[in-house]
């Protein structure tokens, strides 16, 4: 019934009812587990399940309906400005914490260490603090090994030039075997689109891992957690922030993997593609500021 | 605006399908005219939540000392009064109006994306049931005030994952709402609709889905700040781990002013769009009414600490934020003058959502002046936290976005359900309302002078005589928004009985696609696009 000429306008949604459940329930969970009910773990597993099926569903309805042709390019054309806007809401959410760690790195920080205005408050409260950064505060807060709270922790800041600059030449990597993907998508070279998604899918879980490792690390060799302090704050809550948009990348690049291997996509129709690398590539640039803002400066 | 030559045979071929039966049909709509309706009525259901809970704050201020409530209870309703009017009335009534007008306005068949339509209206839902469950917790509901600053809000009992994760699904929600609005304005025009031939309304709501794009994401960031600090050992608004308390409202507030914007600026588009039909001239000065929202979206994200000139700031940033935050009124100056231009030597007459709008000119200007006085950095000294600010911003609020709202009710409801309301108990809510706001919010503007801080349950007797006196404007203003409840449910079973025309209001073709329809429009609209032919009007 529908033509490529006329706006496709679906009837009948289930799956965003559905996905509103999931979600609903897994953040209730989720409180509910901070709140140490016994109940919450439960709950956040079945809204996981939920949520996953809603995905699963809704994206299989999509294909299938994008690869019967039913979507005209002005459709493609409102996909892709949705993307594009929440691509747009993403680095809004990401440039609250790189605004954070401006503001107590270049303001609050010297504030507390007496600059400016801040005389008073470094003689008042803590008199012996020198503002330098990294920093865990006057307190010099920190975890001990059971995850408790300690005061006068030692700071041990993460260094660039290890795993990070790796990890930075992976990302860097992955976003040119993207764009050879797609090259091959447009030249009708279904080996070169699969190989390179399969690069890009490779790295990006790789970059993970590294980021994993380095965690790890953080928490068991150099005593930095999230609690060290606003340095420990800062950086576990950007890097870990832009991992989980890393996985979800990947996630998301591996479902285009598997449709390519199936055969979608055409060179004038591939939006989910499309989305995927500018979503990618997002999140590779996210990341080059992170190595500057967060491991080099 | 333009006039137009509508050939809407939309009963035709393969759309002529109608809506699904049964209430599963509420559930599954794709259809923007249903998306519509169920925003604006989740809209006024909250109104009247919201409002119950102001009822109980005037109830308990109606004399100094404690009578009805306890004061932590208190604090949670004048905080969730706060974020139910905000996110649960005023936002979705007018993503409500925009989801209804917008395709009919631009001459497209539907949202550019309806299945995220759908999905953008239910996680609302999720949002404000989240958020109301907090109410039944242990340690009650939210109480550190809707602002949520901490140390404050971290004292919050179990309630407190609750509120941040409710604030997650409004915002994704909003987002996802934004996002559909911006689509459709760019992506679904008829050809002939150019951008600077697009209603106000449209206009206002294409800025305000970029408003929020750009900062429910930062609010969504700031909460969960608020969550990792209480609960995962983070020292983000900590001083002790080298934080800061003020980074909060610094964040909260680079959210916080556009995010009054995003109420208001609709408003300004409704305004424009009804003032003109009922003065029977052009809007005056339409291209400056786009430029002036635009000016005035752009400034709201660059003045966002003259909500903190009492937290500490070094003076440079004071008088930065002081001179920002006056140059406001300079767009908004401009849209009164618009409207009071467009109302000169026109032929007007005064149904209920003109009468609506013109209170709305006036007492907006009103609210617009009290913001002009503590945008001056030292007057804003006194006035911090006191009565004075809750006067202010209910002006900018109820008499304006709530009137409004009010206002695009009567307007459309006829062309919504083809029926004509009760225009006498209709002109008795408006003068009921337009009094009663005024006993119950002008006084307040003495209290505040006067020294009374606002988020108070009692007070020093000295502040009785105006309390009272705001409260009684308070309980008849609670109880008139009634007859409004009543007009919507007897307009919608029939109203008068009088049949309305396609264009309702007279010669309103001229100012819109909308009323180029039946009324009621079909359940499907603009299948084919209509030839828009611009006049010589704008």
């Amino acid at each position: 019934m529908s033509t490529t000429d006329a706006y496709y306008i679906p009837h009948k949604a289930t799956w965003p009812v559905i996905g509103t459940v999931g979600l609903v329930t897994m953040l209730a969970g989720f409180a509910n587990y901070l709140n140490g009910s016994s109940i919450g773990p439960t709950l956040m597993v079945a809204g996981l399940v939920i949520f996953i099926i809603m995905l699963t569903g809704w994206f299989t309805l999509q294909a299938t309906e994008s690869e019967s042709g039913m979507y005209s390019t002005q459709v493609g054309i409102s996909y892709r400005m949705g993307m594009m806007w929440f691509i747009f809401s993403e680095i809004m959410f990401f440039g609250v914490f790189f605004g954070t760690l401006y503001y107590t790195r270049y303001l609050s920080v010297p504030w507390l260490g007496g600059e400016g205005t801040g005389a008073a408050t470094k003689e008042l409260l803590w008199p012996t603090f020198e503002a330098t950064w990294p920093t865990n505060g006057p307190k010099g807060l920190g975890l001990d090994a059971s995850g408790a709270r300690v005061f006068g922790a030692e700071l041990e800041p993460m260094g660039a030039w290890g795993l990070p600059f790796l990890n930075t030449l992976i990302l860097l990597t992955s976003g040119v075997s993207v764009t050879w993907a797609h090259h091959g998508l447009l030249a009708k070279n279904r080996d070169q689109l699969i190989k390179g998604l399969i690069a890009t899918v490779a790295l990006g879980f790789l970059f993970v891992s590294f980021q994993a490792y380095e965690y790890h690390e953080a928490y068991t060799e150099m005593g930095l957690t999230l609690g060290s302090g606003i340095y420990g704050s800062t950086f576990f809550m950007l890097t870990g922030f832009h991992g989980l948009h890393v996985c979800i990348g990947a996630i998301i690049l591996s479902v285009v993997l598997f449709r390519s291997w199936k055969g979608h996509f055409k060179p004038e129709n591939h939006f989910a593609f499309e989305a995927a690398a500018w979503y990618w590539h997002f999140v590779d640039v996210v990341w080059l500021g992170l190595f500057i803002f967060v491991y080099l400066m | 605006m333009s006039a137009v030559v509508a050939e809407h045979d939309d009963h035709h071929d393969d759309h002529a399908h109608g809506p699904a039966k049964g209430l599963l049909r509420w559930v599954t709509t794709t259809n923007h005219k249903d998306i519509g309706t169920l925003y604006l009525l989740f809209g006024l259901a909250m109104f009247f939540v919201g409002g119950g809970m102001a009822m109980i704050i005037r109830a308990e201020l109606f004399e100094p000392g404690l009578q009805f409530v306890q004061p932590q209870f208190f604090n949670s309703m004048a905080t969730m009064h706060a974020l139910v009017m905000i996110f649960g009335a005023v936002m979705p009534a007018f993503v409500g109006l925009a989801n209804w007008m917008i395709p009919m306005m631009i001459g497209a068949p539907d949202m550019a994306l309806p299945r995220m339509n759908n999905m953008s209206f239910w996680m609302l839902v999720a949002g404000v049931l989240l958020l109301a469950s907090t109410l039944f917790m242990e340690g009650g509901g939210p109480a550190g005030g809707w602002t949520m600053y901490p140390p404050l809000i971290l004292q919050t009992g179990k309630a407190l994952p609750f509120a941040v994760f409710a604030v997650h699904l409004l915002g994704i929600s909003s987002i996802m709402g934004a996002i559909n609005i911006i689509a459709t304005i760019f992506n679904m025009r008829a050809s002939g609709m150019t951008l600077m031939k697009m209603p106000m309304f449209v206009w206002t709501w294409l800025i305000t889905g970029f408003l929020l794009i750009a900062i429910m994401p930062v609010l969504a960031g700031a909460v969960t700040m608020l969550l990792t600090d209480k609960f995962f050992g983070t020292s983000f608004f900590d001083a002790a781990g080298g934080g800061d308390p003020v980074l909060y409202q610094h964040i909260f507030w680079f959210f916080g002013h556009p995010e009054v914007y995003v109420m208001i600026l609709p408003t300004f588009g409704v305004a424009s769009t009804i003032i003109p039909v009922f003065a029977r001239k052009p809007l005056f000065g339409y291209s400056s009414m786009v430029y002036a929202t635009a000016s005035i979206a752009f400034l709201s994200f660059i003045v966002w600490a003259h909500h903190m000139f009492t937290v500490g700031m070094p003076v440079a940033g004071e008088l930065y934020f002081m001179y920002a935050t006056m140059l406001i009124a300079i767009p908004t100056g401009v849209k009164v003058f618009n409207w009071t231009a467009t109302m000169w030597k026109g032929s007007m007459t005064f149904e209920t959502p003109m009468l609506f709008s013109i209170a709305f000119v006036v007492l907006f200007t009103m609210g617009g002046f009290t913001g002009l006085m503590m945008a001056v950095a030292p007057s804003d000294f006194q006035y911090h936290d006191t009565y004075f600010i809750v006067a202010h911003f209910h002006y900018t609020l109820v008499p304006a976005s709530v009137f409004i709202l009010m206002a695009a009710g009567y307007y459309w409801l006829p062309k919504w359900t083809g029926h004509m309301y009760n225009e006498k108990i209709g002109q008795l809510h408006f003068w009921l309302s337009a009094i009663s706001v005024n006993i119950l919010f002008f006084p307040q503007h003495f209290l505040g002078l006067a020294g009374m801080p606002r988020r108070i349950p009692d007070y020093a007797v000295q502040f009785a005589d105006w309390n009272m006196i705001s409260s009684i404007g308070g309980f008849i203003f609670g109880a008139s928004q009634l007859l409004f409840l009543y007009i919507v449910i007897d307009t919608i079973k029939g109203g008068t009985g009088e049949k309305v025309t396609d264009e309702v209001w007279e010669d309103a073709h001229k100012h819109g696609l909308e009323w180029t329809l039946p009324s009621p429009p079909p359940y499907h609209t603009f299948t084919t696009p209509p030839a828009v032919i611009p006049t010589e009007h704008i």
